[in-house]
């Protein structure tokens, strides 16, 4: 079976962002695997060395240097990786588009995983537009997958902790919760031998996404900062206890 | 005249609160708003929906089998959109509007927008944080229907009486093809109001010491009619469930009042509580990030100071 795992290439959480002109970050900070991804890939590559034939193909769109973040996949299991190179930016209606067709023209997807969601983006879609595009079933925010013949079992976590269980027939796309597994970071040895692993990369001007009449993108991009001035309240636990309550009853009028 | 999609979030039949700041917003000049309401009885709700201005209700029935696979919902959503010429939709960007509201963007191929603080509707711009909470973006949407999941509590609700139609919506011959519901297991029954929906948050971290101590937190939300939210740190220690995560990787909250209780306030907790109206921070070291990043800070042990305000509250 082919294994699709979708990665993307997103700023470090702990990054320091400076937007630049109207809508654009300096992207010269740290960039990796966004963090839903690598769960998304240890379970991929558990699944493959569950099924005999099996293969892991990680896929990107994403600039040229998105290529470490392949080989991040590729040290932590995947056979090999295509990177659409495009250095445009992009949102997920046509992600989508990409990573389906370039899916699509690589090979048969027996199943795709994605992360649940992007961190720089947090567009919380892509599994299912890739899934509306290929006409697969999607579940998300996965936390148990098990693979029985031509049918997913998954568990999907619901607000409060509650789960629902589905079953799915394949090829379907899971996008991945946390729960999921705990990501299997590359050892060193890991590391060495996926530098002989296959990155191609493919121009996104030679593939055929075709179109949609819908579109969205980013227009204006700001620092979200509100500025707070910490008022400190002091004394002893009964008045700072009294205070707290009394902030709450008049000032945020929640009691 | 514009169409205006709205699907209403209910709980045991009851509507969510939440729903009127979402309604407000949705609200524009010589439009029809259109509230999609699945599998309840609509006459329990129709007051609360005519207050805030709804003037259509759809009632949505599917099939019984049907009605917690969330293919199904998102396709009889996405079929009652077409059906009455919906330009803009607008649902909850709770847990379970994550799952539908992409589900219904995609059948549709139109754009969306998650986690909007606001929305400029004439202009078809919608405002959400990027790049792990550290940015505030507007996005322009283009197509022939465009949808917006809204942030819990980001708007505050306003009142607009209306008067209102019910429209009979059958949908119980949607099916969902290689998709089957099979189970709903409860979560943790004790929690009474969700994260993204409360007013009062009072989130614990590392601070807390242990699993057990979490139990001074409910004690105290439950005076406050609030949820107890928890820091990736105490999530990974194992004290709480996951689902009690607040953070770039947890959930992203907007109450009113945020309460952080031996959290630090590392960036990636940060970006999933920075919209709060007011941030109280409850730490031992001044020095810590959020005592900084609040409005009020109170240099305390949380393990004292919380079980006093509950006292309090108890006594009234
Ligand atoms: C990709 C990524 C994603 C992440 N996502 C999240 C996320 O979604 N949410 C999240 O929370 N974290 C997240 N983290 C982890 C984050 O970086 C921090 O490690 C975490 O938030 C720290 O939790 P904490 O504040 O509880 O612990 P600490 O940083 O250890 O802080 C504990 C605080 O408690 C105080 N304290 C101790 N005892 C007491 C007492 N008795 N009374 C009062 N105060 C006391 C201490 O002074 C200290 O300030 C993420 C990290 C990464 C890399
Ligand atoms: N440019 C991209 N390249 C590869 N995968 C992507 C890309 N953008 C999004 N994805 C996948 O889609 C998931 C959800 O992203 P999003 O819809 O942006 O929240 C991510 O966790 C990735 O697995």
């Amino acid at each position: 079976m082919q294994i699709y795992v979708c990665v993307k290439h997103v700023p470090d959480s702990s990054a320091v962002i400076t937007v630049l002109g109207d809508n654009q970050i300096d992207e010269n900070v740290i960039f990796l695997l966004n963090p839903y991804d690598e769960h998304a890939v240890t379970e991929a590559v558990k699944i493959k060395n569950s099924l005999p034939d099996s293969e892991v193909i990680a896929v990107c769109l994403g600039k040229d240097d998105a290529e470490k973040t392949l080989r991040s996949a590729l040290a932590m299991g995947a056979d090999r990786g295509i990177l659409v190179v495009s250095d445009a930016p992009h949102e997920s209606i046509e992600i989508a588009r990409v990573l389906k067709t370039v899916m699509a023209q690589d090979g048969i997807p027996g199943l795709i995983i994605t992360g649940k969601e992007s961190i720089d983006a947090k567009g919380m879609q892509t599994m299912f537009r890739i899934g509306a595009l290929f006409d697969f079933p999607v579940a998300t925010n996965v936390i148990r997958l098990d693979i029985e013949g031509d049918i997913a079992i998954v568990d999907s976590e619901l607000s409060g902790g509650a789960v629902d269980t589905y079953e799915m027939s394949l090829p379907c796309v899971i996008g991945a919760g946390r729960g999921l597994n705990t990501p299997k970071y590359p050892t060193f040895p890991d590391v060495v031998k996926s530098k002989k692993k296959v990155v191609k990369k493919i121009a996104l001007a030679e593939l055929d996404i075709g179109t949609s009449k819908a579109d969205m993108w980013i227009v204006g991009l700001e620092p979200l900062v509100l500025v707070r001035k910490p008022k400190e309240i002091t004394g002893d636990t009964d008045e700072v206890a009294r205070e707290v309550i009394r902030i709450l009853r008049e000032e945020a009028k929640v009691i | 005249m514009k169409n205006i999609g709205i699907i209403i979030e209910l709980d045991e039949g009851k509507i969510k609160e939440i729903n009127f700041g979402m309604i407000t917003l949705a609200r524009a000049p010589d439009s029809d708003l259109f509230a999609f309401v699945l599998d309840a009885d609509v006459t329990a709700v129709r007051e609360d929906l005519e207050s805030y201005g709804i003037t259509k209700i759809v009632d949505v029935a599917l099939a019984s089998d049907q009605r917690n696979n969330p293919a199904v919902r998102a396709k009889a959503i996405a079929n009652g959109i077409k059906e009455y010429g919906i330009g803009a939709v607008f649902g909850l960007s709770t847990a379970t509007g994550k799952d539908l509201l992409p589900r219904i963007a995609a059948q549709l191929e139109a754009p969306l927008v998650m986690d909007c603080f606001t929305v400029d509707l004439e202009n078809n711009l919608a405002w959400t944080s990027r790049y792990s909470g550290k940015t505030s973006a507007s996005i322009k949407v283009t197509g022939d229907i465009v949808v917006f999941g809204v942030r819990p509590n980001a708007v505050e609700p306003v009142k607009g009486q209306v008067s209102s139609r019910i429209l009979k919506f059958d949908g119980s011959r949607i099916v969902s093809r290689g998709f089957k519901f099979v189970k709903r297991a409860a979560g943790d029954t004790s929690v009474k109001i969700s994260l993204a929906e409360a007013d009062v948050i009072i989130s614990g971290g590392r601070g807390m010491k242990n699993g057990d101590n979490f139990s001074i937190l409910s004690k105290c939300a439950e005076k406050l009619n609030g949820a107890v939210g928890a820091s990736r740190a105490a999530v990974d220690s194992g004290w709480v469930p996951y689902s009690m995560q607040v953070g770039l990787t947890g959930e992203k909250v907007s109450p009113r009042v945020y309460i952080g209780c031996g959290i630090s306030g590392s960036i990636q907790h940060f970006a999933g509580m920075k919209t709060s109206g007011l941030i109280i921070a409850i730490n031992t070291d001044k020095h810590a990030s959020l005592m900084a990043d609040c409005d009020y800070s109170v240099l305390a042990d949380v393990l004292e100071l919380i079980p006093e305000i509950t006292r309090h509250l108890e006594n009234g």
